[in-house]
């Protein structure tokens, strides 16, 4: 259709300002993405979290523990299911660079609670040896470990050489769990803690609660927690998904500002399009002049003017997706050991592609008036 | 004189003023013509003279101070811009002195570029812009871009594109001005021809006396008053 390209050839009348700025909205659109999926891996661990498991921790704080006699009363509870416990061991494999999660935890329970993938004989294996460890298979990949290996953690907070055998690996039932976890026998760190310092024996750092129904958890929290008032050790139980949005509220400032900074890309590239966009409208003032002169009105042109926009911005987003998903591909394998979990939402795209639209209407807006506006005789006054 | 059957354009009394900070410069005063249907009129005069200003106004892309314009019966003069756009898709064709193709467009969507502001199916367009490339001569160039044409072949594309909508006037500013002697021998000789076989009512402004001496009446203009 011969208007589409006229638009087609006005957009690319100057070829590398247009392609700079095709550019320059795609890489915008591709920080936005970037940034947006940062954030959204932020909070993977509590999207991940089931409405049916709540967590128990120490109400002062999560730096003090609860005695591990806590959980027969916490079992009694009406509407509670199922009920484990952990200790945050913060163990280093080798050297501080190899960091990955390391939990002391009760496996039957755990197992049970969460929809982990595993071999059955690498499950058995784990919950039949007190030494055995269980690991994401990121882990495997990272480390080149198999089944079987002897895996040493230094411990940090539980002083010591650790020693552990490695029964299997778990996969993710689901996207967005964690699969760089390492898992033991909370008996074990029990065992050996009770013979180097007692005081610390018989303690956890959290309980995990699996109950009969979502809509029970406010009951069994408030049970709970109703269980231990005026103890030596008060508990705060809260759903796992507020537990793990408690940890994000102290970097929220952060993610505040990276979604920020990825608005403010956007307002970027709509300065960066404006300008194009005012600079070739100028350029053409004249033919706008003879537009009018024979007979266009101004709504043709401003649609002229719009189209052009449109056409630079849609083909910078489609740059823009082209470029997401292997710059993100890059992004998770680089980072794999930081952020377990970089996946990208497909619904970026479409946000990109209403972020493209607003971008060419908003860069029309101010050219598309002026050149509805241009007065004919003093333009063609001027010519050449 | 040739044709002349009933007044396509009367103006009568119209002035023109230009602001300059606090000045007001008079243009055009108390103007009063009459151009007949089918007639080439030509209007003369030194630069500054308000010639130019004078065409703008018949052909509708500019406003008058005082007096009015009317063009086969209708007062331009109190038509909008909205209005006046529409009209003048339909009764003016206009000849720049400078051409004034789009550069990214072919000779031929140079000449359909007025039609697209008409109801004409595509196909009707393509019987529309063919006759009149037949009309300057320019078949063979139809898919060639004003770039790739000389200085007269680019003003009979827009020669062509000026007719394409069989509008009521024609004006032509300063068409031969920026051609060599041939090429605005050339180019004379169209809208003579245009003038002369179609019927064509043509307004031209120029400084030639070559060009003068094809029109039927000649006018001049001398600091804003007709002579």
């Amino acid at each position: 259709m011969f208007p589409l390209k006229l638009v087609v050839k006005n957009a690319f009348r100057r070829k590398v300002r247009t392609f700079l700025t095709i550019l320059s909205i795609a890489i915008a659109l591709l920080a936005f993405g970037l940034l947006q999926t940062l954030v959204n891996s932020w909070y993977a661990g509590a999207n991940s979290a089931s409405s049916y498991r709540l967590v128990t921790r120490n109400a002062i704080s999560l730096a003090f523990s609860l005695p591990i006699s806590y959980k027969d009363k916490i079992s009694q509870i009406d509407g509670v299911q199922e009920v484990t416990y952990g200790d945050w061991f913060g163990g280093i494999y080798i050297e501080e660079k190899n960091f990955f999660p390391n939990f002391a935890v009760e496996p039957r329970g755990y197992l049970k609670l969460y929809d982990y993938l595993i071999p059955p004989e690498q499950s058995a294996s784990f919950l039949r040896d007190r030494r055995a460890a269980l690991a994401g298979c990121k882990l495997r990949d990272r480390f080149g470990w198999k089944v079987g290996d002897s895996i040493t953690l230094k411990g940090t907070i539980f002083p010591g050489t650790w020693e552990f055998m490695l029964a299997g690996f778990y996969q993710a039932g689901v996207n967005d769990i964690d699969e760089t976890q390492f898992f033991f026998h909370w008996d074990y760190l029990n065992e050996t803690i009770r013979e180097t310092m007692p005081h610390r024996a018989d303690q956890v750092d959290f309980y995990l609660i699996g109950v009969k129904s979502p809509d029970l958890a406010t009951k069994v929290s408030l049970a709970v927690d109703k269980t231990f008032k005026n103890s030596l050790a008060e508990t705060l139980t809260e759903t796992e998904k507020s537990f793990q949005l408690s940890f994000l509220a102290m970097s929220d400032a952060i993610i505040k500002a990276v979604q920020l900074v990825s608005l403010v890309v956007i307002f970027i590239i709509m300065a960066v399009a404006a300008n194009t966009m005012i600079m070739s409208v100028r350029e053409r003032t004249a033919e706008y002049a003879v537009f009018k002169t024979l007979g266009f009105g101004p709504w043709p042109i401003m649609v002229l003017i719009l189209g052009e926009s449109l056409i630079i911005a849609m083909t910078g987003c489609a740059l823009g997706i082209a470029l997401t998903i292997p710059v993100k591909n890059a992004i998770a394998r680089a980072l794999s050991d930081y952020l377990p979990i970089f996946i990208l939402n497909t619904k970026i795209f479409l946000y990109y592609a209403i972020a493209s639209v607003l971008v060419g209407i908003t860069a029309a807006i101010i050219p598309a008036w002026r050149a509805a506006k241009v007065p004919i005789a003093e333009e063609l006054g001027r010519i050449p | 004189m040739k044709g002349g059957k009933r007044p396509i354009v009367e103006i009568e009394n119209i002035s023109k003023y230009y602001h300059r900070d606090s000045q007001t410069l008079a243009v055009l005063e108390q103007i009063t013509f009459t151009i007949e249907e089918g007639e080439f009129f030509t209007l003369m005069g030194p630069s500054g003279s308000g010639k130019s200003t004078l065409l703008n106004l018949i052909a509708g892309i500019d406003k008058v101070d005082g007096g009015t314009i009317k063009v086969g019966g209708v007062d331009i003069s109190m038509l909008s811009e909205t209005q006046l756009a529409r009209w003048r898709a339909a009764h003016v064709g206009f000849i720049f002195q400078f051409y004034n193709l789009i550069p990214v467009l072919t000779a031929f969507e140079n000449i359909e570029l007025p039609l697209l502001l008409t109801a004409l199916p595509r196909r009707k367009r393509r019987e529309h812009v063919d006759a009149a490339l037949n009309l300057v001569n320019l078949a063979g160039r139809m898919d060639h871009y004003p770039g790739q044409l000389s200085g007269g072949e680019q003003q009979r594309v827009a020669i062509a594109r000026a007719i394409i909508t069989d509008p009521t006037i024609v004006v032509a500013d300063e068409p031969t001005g920026d051609l060599d002697r041939v090429s605005a021998e050339d180019v004379l000789d169209l809208l003579d021809r245009l003038n002369r076989e179609l019927g064509k009512t043509i307004i031209m402004v120029t400084h030639d006396p070559r060009a003068a001496a094809k029109a039927h009446v000649v006018r001049h203009l001398e600091k804003g008053v007709l002579l």
